[in-house]
């Protein structure tokens, strides 16, 4: 077998264990939570009589090892099980599938990410390595004040401040990303434009600093003043000798922000009203909608390790010694 | 012809299309107005002209993923607008907020027991279905019934048969006299849809409403296009009706200021001055129902005594409640539920104020001595803790300590609410002062958070308010609520300090009525039907 395949044969498997490791995890943190969902849901209709019997019909009164072991069999089963919420006080069980929940919400999220992915990827790289190629100089310094005041703004303080300068004084784009199933692929891109922009500009200093500091690193190496010493240009040397060693932290980082995208993004989202997977998620603690927390948190996991996965796999590639290792 | 009348029919000529612009400022100046007062008049007549067309978008700080469409659980206001889009009732609160027939032409009834609705003939459901009696019955049995979980099944639980008498006239016949019947059915959850043997679709969301259902999608949005076949004129002005779930109050916010919706509810009264100066913008603020309330039970000491409750009620100092909690954004409440929204709102009644001798007297003459405890968390309302701070400040004015008690917000509704004796309350409010009473004042309502039972007042109350339900006579019911409302003032164990206002950002490019309802936030959760762009 290839030593890529069984390396990636290898890391899935891993990756599996954590997963159950992870499940795990969120289950007991999630019978940590404070409150109750009878409670939280019944409200001024809470009393202990149907508090009870509520946490019976959801089957809230078994033991948590039971519980625990259910949810990961039917997780298993592809059955994400049934929200609790739609059940209220009245009785009315409009509860709905998880998957009918979460699945819309991840698409969106999926595009808001994958967008922002499409401009900060290609921009951090350019700048990182740029500014790796004139390092010390204005351009250098200013790319790196500029990426670098982004990043220590919180989120919602540069949305506002996009919003400020591109929505109110300056209408181009919409504050609200209002968009649904019907949306148009370009109407799409423009309505989801703000929160992308702002998701660009709290990512890009991490990928461009880390792609520049790669770059760097290398470059006091002796097979780059070999390469010099045979008379390759400053340019040459970095695109053809640095950069491609340089790949395994880049893929990391850019690996980190990518999963970023999809799991901590629910400020932004709140700030555009942007209907993805994080407000989701917040409402359902909030709400103690155990089903979907849990969901959305086995999401994030998965996220996780299969980008992680990828960039160990690009690492590996795209250094030999990995490659063949002894 | 009197000049100013001359020009008010022209006005009303100009309105309704029978002359044109031009006709309409020529003959004012013939009247002898100046050609600038001429010039602005129309553009005001224009505004006040409701146009036909665009696309209205509504975001709304409500929204929740369990939605639905079956008014039977409609519980935020984001399902009630909805469902105001695309149905209608027998009957509706007006924007003026009188009750009027919807569905239903007329509606009568001689003892109050037996109330006879005409039905309007030919009016259409969306799949082209003619409406009739049928259908109302259906409509109706989806909330009553051993089965219904609708939220509406208490209200509908004297209704001991329903008739119909043709297509087009339905008869209840209730077992307990109730006036307010007409108004119970312009209830929300109580919408008409089309029914196939007997049984209502509940789910379609096909009804007889301005607007046709498009998409809805639960706790994001609801699309409606305009029903050509509207039934009702003068109603429905927009083509397309989007409403959108906004619940961050920023996000809301920053909406309406950048155009991107034309109408917001909620906005947050800590910011609404500084909202007021965006230029694209109205603030449109009403007194509705909901209502903040610290109830006292009677059935704990000290708060059986009379002069005790006296004492407290006048240790509160109300308009400070109203400008600190509500910044300013709400009215006085009097210590009884009945706001200046309701029909039978009792003026008469004398403001109670803060009075440190009367709170010293009575509190003298109750013989308590110690501490008093007030129970309270933001459960209750936002603010709700710094209400009871204020209280305890103002009632030390009168030498009566009061000690707050913070209590977690988790069980609040279980543990303190109607448990502990003296506790923080929020009331949405009902339309109706039957409705209100017998939600939380009567002897016969488990949430009656007071425990006022047993008091003299009490038994005269009760019996009052049994009276006023089968008196079809307003003038009589006016007096019999005025004196409800007295006695819950005087005896009650609620202090009812402030209702708060419904405060809405609406877009400068909307024209509205004068008159704009405050049954339920944005005229009534009728924006939709009711508005226009000018």
């Amino acid at each position: 077998m290839h030593p890529v395949l069984t390396t990636v044969v290898q890391r899935l498997g891993l990756g599996i264990l954590t997963l159950f490791v992870v499940s795990f995890i969120i289950f007991a943190s999630i019978e940590l939570l404070p409150g109750d969902f009878g409670q939280a849901v019944l409200g001024q209709a809470a009393t202990e009589e149907t508090v009870a019997a509520f946490r019976k019909e959801l089957g809230l009164d078994q033991p948590a090892y039971i519980r625990y072991f259910e949810w990961v069999g039917n997780v298993l089963q592809g059955d994400l099980g049934t929200s609790f919420s739609g059940r209220a006080a009245s009785g009315v069980d409009r509860s709905r599938p998880v998957l009918e929940l979460v699945a819309p919400r991840l698409e969106n999220t999926l595009f808001l990410a994958g967008m922002t992915a499409a401009i900060a990827v290609p921009l951090a790289l350019f700048l990182g390595i740029t500014t790796a190629l004139y390092r010390n100089s204005i351009y250098d310094r200013s790319v790196n004040a500029a990426t670098l005041t982004t990043i220590s703004f919180p989120e919602f303080f540069v949305a506002y401040i996009l919003i400020l300068f591109l929505a109110s004084l300056n209408p181009i784009f919409p504050s609200l990303a209002n968009i649904d199933a019907t949306t148009e692929f370009w109407d799409r891109i423009y309505r989801t434009a703000l929160p992308a922009l702002t998701l660009t500009l709290v990512i890009v200093a991490h990928m461009m600093r880390m792609t520049r500091a790669a770059i760097i690193n290398l470059l006091a190496s002796p097979y780059i003043q070999m390469a010099r010493l045979t008379g390759a240009s400053q340019r040459e040397v970095i695109l053809k000798h640095a950069l491609p060693n340089a790949w395994a932290p880049i893929a990391t980082v850019i690996a980190f922000n990518l999963a970023y995208l999809v799991v901590g993004v629910v400020v932004v989202e709140v700030v555009f009203v942007y209907p993805g997977i994080g407000q989701l998620m917040v409402d359902s603690v909030t709400s103690r909608d155990i089903p979907v927390v849990q969901a959305c948190a086995l999401i994030f996991a998965i996220t996780y390790i299969l980008l992680n996965l990828i960039a160990d796999v690009i690492g590996i590639i795209t250094n030999p010694r990995l490659l063949h290792p002894k | 012809m009197r000049k100013s009348d001359f020009i008010k029919a022209q006005e009303r000529r100009y309105q309704a299309g029978a002359i044109d612009r031009r006709q309409f400022i020529t003959s004012v100046i013939g009247a002898g107005l100046a050609v600038p007062t001429a010039l602005g008049l129309a553009s005001s007549v224009e505004a006040a002209t409701p146009n036909r067309g665009g696309l209205f978008r509504w975001g709304m700080g409500h929204g929740s993923t369990t939605d639905t469409l079956d008014s039977a659980n409609s519980e935020n206001g984001f399902t009630l607008a909805n469902g105001y889009c695309f149905s209608n009732h027998l009957t509706e609160v007006d924007n003026t907020g009188q009750l009027v027939p919807e569905l239903a032409e007329s509606f009568e009834s001689d003892d109050a027991k037996t109330w006879v609705f005409n039905l309007r003939k030919g009016v259409e459901f969306h799949n082209g279905k003619t409406m009739t009696s049928a259908d109302v019955i259906a409509s109706f049995q989806h909330h009553m019934g051993e089965e219904s979980k609708s939220a509406a099944k208490g209200l509908l639980s004297a209704v001991e048969s329903m008739t119909a008498d043709g297509d087009n006239r339905v008869i209840f016949k209730l077992a307990t006299a109730n006036a307010d019947f007409p108004f119970i059915v312009s209830d929300y959850h109580l919408s008409i849809r089309p029914s196939v043997d007997g049984v209502a679709d509940y789910n379609s969301g096909i009804g007889t409403g301005g607007y046709i259902l498009e998409s809805f999608e639960p706790g994001v949005r609801s699309k409606l296009k305009r029903n050509p076949n509207y039934w009702k004129e003068g109603r429905a002005h927009f083509d397309e009706v989007e409403l959108l779930s906004i619940i961050d109050v920023t996000a809301r916010q920053n909406a309406i200021m950048n155009g991107d919706v034309d109408v917001i509810d909620r906005v947050d009264p800590k910011t609404v001055a500084l909202l007021s100066r965006a230029p694209v913008l109205d603030i449109m603020e009403l007194t509705g129902t909901l209502h903040y309330t610290f109830p006292m039970r009677l059935n704990v000491a000290p708060f059986d005594n009379y002069d005790l409750r006296m004492a407290l009620k006048y240790a509160i100092k109300r308009q400070e409640l109203v400008d600190k909690i509500l910044l300013g954004h709400g009215a006085l409440g009097n210590d009884h539920p009945i706001s200046t929204a309701n029909r039978f709102h009792n003026s008469a009644l004398e403001q109670r104020e803060f009075d440190a001798e009367k709170a010293a007297y009575h509190y003298k003459k109750s013989g308590h001595s110690g501490a008093i405890q007030l129970s309270t968390s933001d459960a209750a309302f936002a603010g709700a803790v710094d209400a009871a701070q204020l209280i305890a400040a103002s009632a030390a004015e009168a030498g009566i300590t009061v000690e707050v008690v913070r209590e977690p917000k988790d069980g609040y509704w279980s543990n303190v609410w109607n448990k502990k004796g003296w506790s923080a309350c929020y009331w949405g409010g009902r339309p109706t002062e039957d409705w209100m009473f017998s939600a939380a004042y009567t002897d016969d309502t488990e949430w009656n958070d007071t425990a006022w039972k047993d008091t003299e007042a009490s038994t005269k109350f009760n019996a009052i308010v049994r009276d006023a339900r089968a008196e079809l006579d307003n003038t009589k019911r006016a007096e019999m609520y005025a004196e409800c409302q007295r006695l819950l003032n005087d005896d009650g164990g609620t202090i009812c300090p402030m209702f708060a206002n419904y405060i809405n950002a609406v877009s400068k490019k909307i024209g509205h009525d004068d008159k704009v309802a405050a049954n339920w936030d944005t005229d009534g959760g009728k924006a939709a039907e009711r508005w226009w762009f000018a």
